[in-house]
């Protein structure tokens, strides 16, 4: 179910699975843009980066309107993915500008066949980024978080728990941001920019050997990296 | 016709953007093509140098969007193939003079005379690029076997992934096989290892291009040269042809390996 975020007389903004919806079809268009603006100003936090969908309803929209309304847009860097109109002028409008006029729809759900998380195994909160993680990214997140794939110089990973990287740790990474310094950072090749654990830093020494999966963990006073096949008793 | 937009850019500066706009339009016109390169550096726009067109320069980009002269009159027709044109930019005004809508629209009544256009992206991850990427159905990202350009080009492949322009392909200009021998340069594919998108050609360091620029004689013209023929290749590789990897090296090791590389991937 889509939740419901805030809730205005005249415009109604919705968390939707692929991004933000604002239906505008209340109001007359005049009125209705500038206060998009406005709002998007005042969240900035709330709308940065995500794919923005608006409902015109029957308004009818020429293409200087809504090139006008996608340039705005994209000086406050968000990019208007869809228009969803009950008019075939501004469908067609949406379209020339080469944007969606269809909220793609979810994948229909499979009835699972996984059985829901032993609670006795304690499992805690990770998020799966599938992705390469390239320069400027930045993710932060109240749990572990796991990639699978590259971190690049330039991305930044800020976790209140582990950072586990199925692939190249390059980037800047922050393990226990919340000052848990009984977590670890381990990547199959792990060379971070810095790697910070709780309130210990550390950098990759210029000569490294060939890459193999390491395990980075607070010892003593002091972030130690040890090789896998050396670790794997104790993890 | 149904034209292509392709967008060059790079994120650093410097990298040889206009210089492969340049010359990969001379290349496709030269291969049969009808093609329109767009300089969308405005404020600082030299694409028009770069291909010697210079004094031609009537009416620009600006120009054709406020709608001060129609759009067939700011295309600059090349000296050398008729099937080239060029849209300068406009060298009094700054990016703000146009908006991504405005290069939607001009494309979009382009794709239906040329097969091709080329946008040349002025460098940065601001309105220009914005402007330059807007209209386009594929994106080339230039890089330099140098950190810093390596750095920006990841940033900008993560910006062309969020405006869902696909996966943008890759060249890697300015290569220069002995100093990536000598360990004093990234290879090829060091680069393509970090980046992780497809490589679509390796323009090797030639000192042809610096005297073909200062010329306004885009180096692809110049037959000897190992750029030209790289750029050349590049175009091949746009209109789908296979081509071989260019050995830059006589003794072999370096580029077969990234032969194999990308034999397999794409």
């Amino acid at each position: 179910m889509p939740t419901r975020v805030m809730d205005l007389s005249e415009m109604e903004i919705k968390g939707i699975k692929d991004g933000i919806l604002v239906h505008l079809d209340k109001a007359e268009w005049d009125r209705a843009k500038p206060e998009l603006i406005k709002q998007i100003k005042q969240n900035q936090s709330f709308f940065q980066g995500a794919r923005l969908f608006i409902d015109v309803g029957d308004t009818i929209l020429k293409a200087k309107e809504l090139g006008e309304l996608r340039d705005n847009l994209s000086d406050q860097g968000i990019v208007l993915t869809g228009v969803l109109s009950l008019s075939n002028v501004t469908r067609e409008t949406a379209q020339l500008l080469g944007l969606k006029i269809t909220i793609d729809k979810p994948k229909p759900q499979k009835p699972s066949s996984i059985a829901p998380l032993d609670t006795l195994l304690k499992g805690e909160s990770a998020v799966l980024l599938h992705r390469t993680m390239r320069s400027g990214h930045k993710v932060s997140y109240h749990g572990h978080v796991v990639v699978l794939g590259d971190v690049n110089p330039g991305a930044e990973i800020i976790a209140s728990g582990c950072i586990v990287v199925w692939g190249r740790l390059r980037g800047t990474v922050h393990a226990g941001a919340e000052g848990d310094e009984d977590v670890v950072v381990c990547a199959l090749d792990l060379s971070p920019m810095q790697l910070r654990i709780g309130s210990k830093i550390a950098i990759t020494p210029q000569d490294q050997e060939k890459p193999q999966p390491e395990i980075a963990r607070i010892k003593g006073n002091q972030i130690i990296a040890e090789t896998w096949q050396h670790h794997r008793g104790d993890l | 016709m149904n034209g292509t937009v392709i967008t060059i850019t790079s994120g650093k500066g410097g990298v040889g953007k206009t210089t492969a706009t340049a010359n990969l339009g001379i290349a496709l016109a030269s291969l049969g093509q009808k093609v329109v390169c767009i300089d969308a550096d405005i404020g600082l726009r030299n694409l028009d140098v770069v291909m010697g067109l210079e004094n031609r320069i009537v009416y620009d980009l600006v120009d054709a969007v406020e709608g001060r002269c129609r759009l067939s009159q700011a295309m600059i027709r090349d000296k050398r193939h008729p099937s080239l044109f060029l849209i300068p930019a406009a060298q009094s005004r700054d990016k703000t003079a146009i908006a991504p809508s405005d290069m939607v629209f001009l494309c979009n009544e382009l794709r239906s005379e040329v097969d091709w256009i080329i946008i040349d992206s002025p460098a940065g991850i601001e309105r220009g690029f914005r402007n330059a990427i807007a209209p386009a159905n594929e994106v080339l990202v230039v890089t330099n076997p140098e950190v810093s350009a390596v750095r920006d080009a990841d940033r900008i492949i993560g910006l062309i992934e969020a405006e869902e322009k696909g996966t943008a392909k890759l060249v890697i200009n300015r290569l220069n096989p002995e100093k990536v021998k000598k360990g004093d340069m990234l290879s090829a594919s060091d680069v393509v290892e970090l980046l992780a998108i497809p490589l679509i050609g390796i323009v090797p360091e030639d000192e042809a291009v610096l005297v073909s620029i200062n010329h306004g004689y885009p180096v692809v013209l110049n037959e000897r040269s190992e750029a030209g023929k790289a750029f050349m290749n590049i175009g091949r590789r746009l209109l789908g042809e296979e081509v071989p990897w260019m050995e830059l090296d006589s003794r072999k090791g370096l580029f077969n390996r990234i032969g194999k590389l990308f034999s397999g991937g794409n």
